[in-house]
């Protein structure tokens, strides 16, 4: 019944398909949790301006579907001169959707750091930029580094949605298999085993990152 | 009361043994010299099936096949009888007598023709790819260096994956219409599909109609008679004939399909 052997013609389309995913992943979560960062800060700290055009973008992605957003970019941004292949119109589409969702995690991390922390920091004449650097982002990551972690993954197993614009991800080379060899049962189980062991090697290098960052604060505590 | 029923039965008989004479009668003559004499040939086309057939707002059948159809009338100089079918039961229309030509894009493949007979090719019918005017394309080798966009897992994209050159991209989506969309959108400039696909991109976006670049897979529409009506066959194939060299069918084809016949058609 089963036949995993069909899937071996293809290991290349996986291998390949893996690839593209790690490398969206990779970039997503390294802009996505920039522009968290950036747009955290911006509504924690920032004027009534400033605070209400983030707060708009927030919402505006937090409430819409993540693949309206991408089709939106793939073929509604062409009709306005717009027009990006369809990997980049995968990353900017994982982008924006991390960038809000991590903004609102890292604003409550920001939220939560006692008022007295910042205080005592100036009194010891740490400048603004020393203040807000060490004494409330790292520690404020520290307080959502769980849930920040989680996001990540989210996107990246969201990412197999790109494949609909044919960005040849994971989910589009398991697509591609089983509408050759028509074993969708192996096909997806295989995909589907590749993006766990992925998530989980994805916490596994945010848990260690998160190790050597939070370091010296855990011994301390 | 019996006697009611009994010429009621009588006259039934009658009239079977008389629509049993003039079965036999007509299954004798030739098609050909009975339509002539009719002054009326029947046709059974499409009604569901736009453009080759539909029905237009004044509820007259419309589309490439009623064209076809008038013409030959006009030229077999009879009127026409137009009689809308499905396509399950346009071959039994043919094979009953009911319709003496069936003109509804009619493919061919080996069980139908051990049913009936068929003319020689009236309309194109192909699977290709298309695409913008300004790009030279005209075989699959002028595919390099391009990228095309297909449904994924559609006849097309197989036979496209056979011909492609190593350096040419095809990108695949999850649906006809999000393939539409990325040529719409300009995503992609090339797309491989079915030449009706092509004929309602150009319809809805007469400035984006898609140019066919080459074939892929072709299984034009032919006409279907009964079997065994040689002249009659041998007559259409002539009318066929002339109305491709008279450019009529290449008329018929802009009209409807938007776009001229393709090179080598009737060859």
């Amino acid at each position: 019944m089963l036949n995993f052997s069909d899937l071996l013609p293809y290991s290349h389309l996986l291998l390949q398909g893996l690839w593209v995913t790690v490398v969206l992943t990779l970039y997503a979560t390294l802009g996505g949790v920039a522009i968290g960062t950036a747009c955290a800060a911006g509504r924690h700290y920032g004027g009534k301006a400033l605070r209400g055009v983030i707060g708009g973008y927030v919402e505006l992605i937090r409430n819409t579907p993540f693949i309206v957003q991408l089709f939106f970019i793939f073929f509604g941004l062409p009709a306005i001169g717009i027009k990006l292949t369809a990997w980049e119109a995968g990353l900017l589409a994982m982008l924006i959707n991390l960038g809000a969702y991590s903004t609102e995690i890292i604003r409550a991390g920001l939220a939560a750091t006692p008022k007295a922390q910042v205080e005592a920091a100036r009194v010891l004449g740490l400048n603004p930029r020393q203040v807000f650097f060490r004494v409330v982002l790292i520690p404020a990551f520290e307080k959502i580094y769980p849930a920040l972690t989680s996001q990540c993954i989210i996107v990246m197993l969201g990412s197999a949605v790109v494949s609909q614009i044919s960005v040849m991800d994971l989910t589009y080379a398991a697509n591609l298999i089983q509408s050759r060899n028509f074993r969708s049962f192996e096909a997806y189980l295989v995909v589907a085993a590749i993006y766990l062991l992925f998530a989980i090697l994805m916490r596994q290098v945010f848990e260690w990152i998160g190790r050597r960052v939070f370091r010296h604060r855990r011994k301390a505590s | 009361m019996k006697t009611t029923f009994n010429t009621l039965k009588r006259g039934l008989l009658a009239s079977i043994a008389a629509v049993g004479v003039t079965l036999s009668l007509s299954a004798q003559a030739n098609l050909l010299s009975e339509i002539e004499d009719r002054g009326v040939i029947r046709v059974a086309v499409p009604q569901d099936f736009p453009p080759f057939g539909s029905v237009g707002t004044d509820l007259q059948p419309r589309g490439y096949d009623i064209d076809m159809a008038n013409y030959i009338g006009e030229q077999l100089g009879v009127s026409v009888e137009l009689i809308t079918v499905t396509s399950a039961n346009r071959i039994p229309y043919l094979q009953t007598g009911r319709a003496d030509l069936v003109i509804s894009s009619l493919g061919k493949n080996e069980e139908r023709e051990r049913a009936i007979d068929f003319s020689n090719a009236y309309a194109p019918f192909f699977l290709g790819v298309f695409g913008n005017s300004d790009i030279e394309v005209s075989s699959p080798e002028d595919l390099s260096g391009h990228t095309v966009g297909v449904t994924r897992g559609a006849v097309e994209d197989m036979e496209l994956e056979k011909v492609l050159p190593a350096d040419a991209m095809l990108q695949r989506f999850e649906d006809n219409n999000t393939t539409l969309s990325a040529y719409l959108s300009g995503q992609v400039q090339l797309i491989a599909t079915g030449n009706l696909v092509a004929t309602e991109i150009a319809e809805r976006r007469p400035n984006q109609a898609p140019v066919t670049k080459f074939m892929l897979r072709d299984s034009p529409c032919y006409i279907g008679l009964k079997k065994g009506e040689a002249e009659l066959q041998a007559r259409v194939n002539e009318i066929i004939a002339q109305a491709l060299e008279d450019g009529t069918l290449n008329r018929i084809s802009e009209t409807w399909l938007r776009a001229p016949l393709p090179e080598g058609f009737g060859s």
